[in-house]
């Protein structure tokens, strides 16, 4: 499991308190609230949270196509990068301008892989041209050899015939293809970081498999860092190393993954963790997680989850809970975890459902 | 579990095949049969284009059927519909759909969206009556009647999807057709709403087809699973039937791609590859052979014998 050590100088990527407010016709909307993240080189980390939860918002801050009522209130994202002189340079990403980052970074050195591969690809226009573009815009490299790092990134991403496939249209490929091609187009020019944005969900099981399996393989080998986002513990289990739970703008539980899923501190976790259907339990009733998310549009009074926590105290109504450090890389942000909060048993499900993984997995209580 | 009992709705060799052009048709549904006794729940999955939601519309009627036999409640309605029992099916029959929002009007307030069935069938006698029916549905789905004088787009995604299934419910159908009714959802929305259909079905003992492509939530909400591959049933049994010993290659590749949320097991986990054509599979020459009473799986005879190996 310590595949990743997390050492501060193999810092690619940090967040540091990171605030951004949309401006509707409604009011002011605080979509991220005091946002704090790492990533490490070669790791994998996942952003788990409903929709709403702010989890798209912070990684197209990181992209700079945040949507253009979005403001960026105050926070850091400071990002490591080598540049084509081959010299080591950091630079915030919240100082730049969206146009500066996009021409600077993204493709180049940030690529992301979008939901919908029928809505990323150009419907016009050949697949293997537009594996092409991103190489064509950022090296000086002639055609041909572009042509040829596209076809060898066909084969790559596990698209058999490359020659045959290159003069395609996406409308000729199926969804599994599709979001292959897509994936061959943001590692066309070696990025460091790649983003996932639910990148299987609109795919059917079997093909998501496949997908989360290739990422897998490509940055085992190639050795970059990878962001999921997503809301299916089930996929966070099997590509992160690390995991940070979202809910109304605030990560509210982080950790390596094995700390968090063994683990879970916060209640909110314990929701998600309890909800998912398991396929080996006959429990007649799922566990479900009372209310739905709150509106952001309002001022939030302490803790956002209360209102749906059955485990919540009277200060959780009044004051946000801070971070509090439980050993190794584990945070979370409740109440509950409070040195004068009283002892709770988590849901009886929960306990079981833990105390099976884990035999499951071979580890000890 | 119910094998004497005459069932709800009996679906025969059903095909179902579109005419894209001249010289080729696709073969959507192509040649499935299966029962749905009162009361349970029938879960119907498979991947994106194996026809399982077609199979759902054509049962509805909202395609006319290429060839086969639907009978609904002791009614043959594959054919071309009488007057009655068009209108027994559309009251008795109802459908849930995948996206909430692009299924409400967004122009009607949520009570009218809901009173209509029993409006356009004349289902009430009085105005009162329809409210009341209404109001009483509301209640049951978690939705209160204040709630029923707002637009759709004040409402959120779970709740949206509460207002579907109580259009549905409202006619008091035998048959409820939930097509991917919560895969729009969020995961904690998801486990909301499921739990309320099946409590639902306990008070109101209503009969469910459910169409999914994820098979863990299937397995919550189903007695009975039938598993569908490019318009063919490839085997069907009761819930337990299909989990702890599935048989077919299709099925077990399913099962396998389900993601566990469990991090040391599922990172080492590699998911099962099916390829029809790999492995030679063409499930035109295979027929039904019976493992249990409730459990059948589409094979030829050498097929079955290396499957059940």
């Amino acid at each position: 499991m310590e595949k990743v050590k997390r050492n501060k100088n193999d810092r690619v990527l940090y967040i540091r308190d990171l605030n951004i407010s949309f401006k509707t016709a409604y009011g002011t909307v605080r979509a991220i609230r005091g946002v704090r993240l790492d990533l490490f080189k070669g790791e994998t980390i996942a952003i788990v949270g409903e929709s709403g939860s702010g989890k798209s918002v912070t990684v197209k801050t990181i992209m700079g196509i945040l949507d253009s009522n979005g403001v960026i209130d105050s926070g850091q994202i400071i990002y490591k990068y080598t540049d084509d002189n081959g010299e080591e340079q950091e630079v915030d990403l919240v100082k730049m301008s969206q146009k500066e980052i996009r021409y600077k970074l993204c493709g180049k050195h940030i690529a992301m892989v979008f939901q919908d591969p029928m809505t990323s690809l150009d419907p016009t226009m050949q697949i293997g041209k537009q594996i092409m573009e991103p190489m064509l815009e950022h090296y000086k490299i002639s055609r041909s050899e572009a042509k040829q790092r596209a076809m060898d990134l066909l084969s790559e991403v596990g698209i058999d015939n490359p020659d045959k496939r290159f003069k395609q249209y996406p409308h000729e490929l199926s969804g599994g293809m599709r979001q292959r091609v897509v994936i061959a187009i943001a590692l066309a020019c070696d990025p460091d970081i790649l983003i996932c944005d639910e990148p299987t969900t609109a795919l059917d099981v079997t093909i998501q498999a496949k997908i989360l399996e290739l990422i897998k393989e490509i940055q085992a080998k190639k050795g970059i860092s990878v962001i999921y986002i997503t809301h299916d513990l089930g996929v966070v289990a099997k590509v992160a190393d690390y995991v940070a739970v979202m809910y109304a703008g605030r990560i509210v539980e982080k950790g390596k993954i094995n700390e968090v899923f063994y683990d879970p501190r916060h209640p909110y976790t314990w929701g998600l963790l309890s909800s998912m259907p398991d396929t080996d339990t006959n429990s007649r009733r799922l566990f479900a997680i009372p209310g739905s998310p709150p509106n952001l549009m309002e001022r939030v009074e302490g803790d956002a989850f209360a209102s749906r926590n059955p485990y919540a105290l009277n200060i959780d109504f009044k004051e946000e809970p801070p971070m509090y450090d439980l050993g190794g890389q584990h945070r979370a942000a409740s109440w509950l975890l409070d040195p004068r909060a009283p002892k709770v048993e988590l849901p009886p499900e929960l306990v079981e459902k833990l105390s099976k993984m884990k035999k499951e997995a071979n580890i000890d209580e | 579990m119910s094998e004497n009992r005459t069932p709800l709705l009996h679906v025969e060799n059903l095909k179902q095949h579109f005419k894209i052009s001249r010289k080729f048709t696709t073969k959507a549904v192509d040649g499935i049969s299966f029962d749905i006794y009162e009361g349970e729940t029938y879960g119907l999955v498979g991947e994106s284009g194996s026809g399982k939601s077609t199979t759902g519309r054509s049962i509805i009627r909202l395609y006319d059927p290429t060839d086969g036999k639907i009978i609904f409640d002791g009614r043959d309605i594959s054919g071309k519909l009488s007057k009655d029992d068009e209108r027994y099916l559309r009251t008795n029959m109802q459908m849930i759909f995948q996206d909430p929002m692009a299924c409400l009007n967004p122009r009607k307030k949520i009570s009218q969206i809901i009173a209509e069935g029993l409006e356009i069938h004349h289902i009430c006698k009085s105005k009162e009556e329809v409210d009341a029916r209404v109001n009483d549905i509301l209640d049951k789905v978690g939705l209160s009647k204040e709630q029923g004088t707002r637009f759709p787009h004040q409402f959120s995604g779970g709740q949206r999807q509460r207002v579907g299934i109580a259009r549905a419910l409202v006619m008091n159908p035998k048959l409820v057709i939930a097509d991917e009714c919560i895969s729009a959802l969020d995961v904690s929305i998801q486990a909301q709403v499921v739990n309320m259909m099946k409590d639902l079905q306990d008070e109101l003992g209503t009969t469910y087809l459910f169409i999914a492509h994820d098979l863990s939530m299937v397995k919550y909400i189903s007695d009975r699973i039938g598993v569908m591959h490019l318009g063919h049933i490839v085997e069907t049994g009761t819930t337990d039937e299909i989990f702890e010993n599935p048989i077919h290659p299709y099925t077990k590749s399913l099962l396998s791609a389900i993601p566990h949320p469990n991090p040391i097991v599922e990172k080492k986990r590699i998911a099962l590859t099916y390829n029809k054509d790999e492995e030679g599979v063409v499930y035109e020459n295979g027929h039904e052979h019976q493992i249990t009473e409730t459990h059948k799986v589409l094979a030829t005879d050498e097929e079955f014998k290396k499957w059940t190996a």
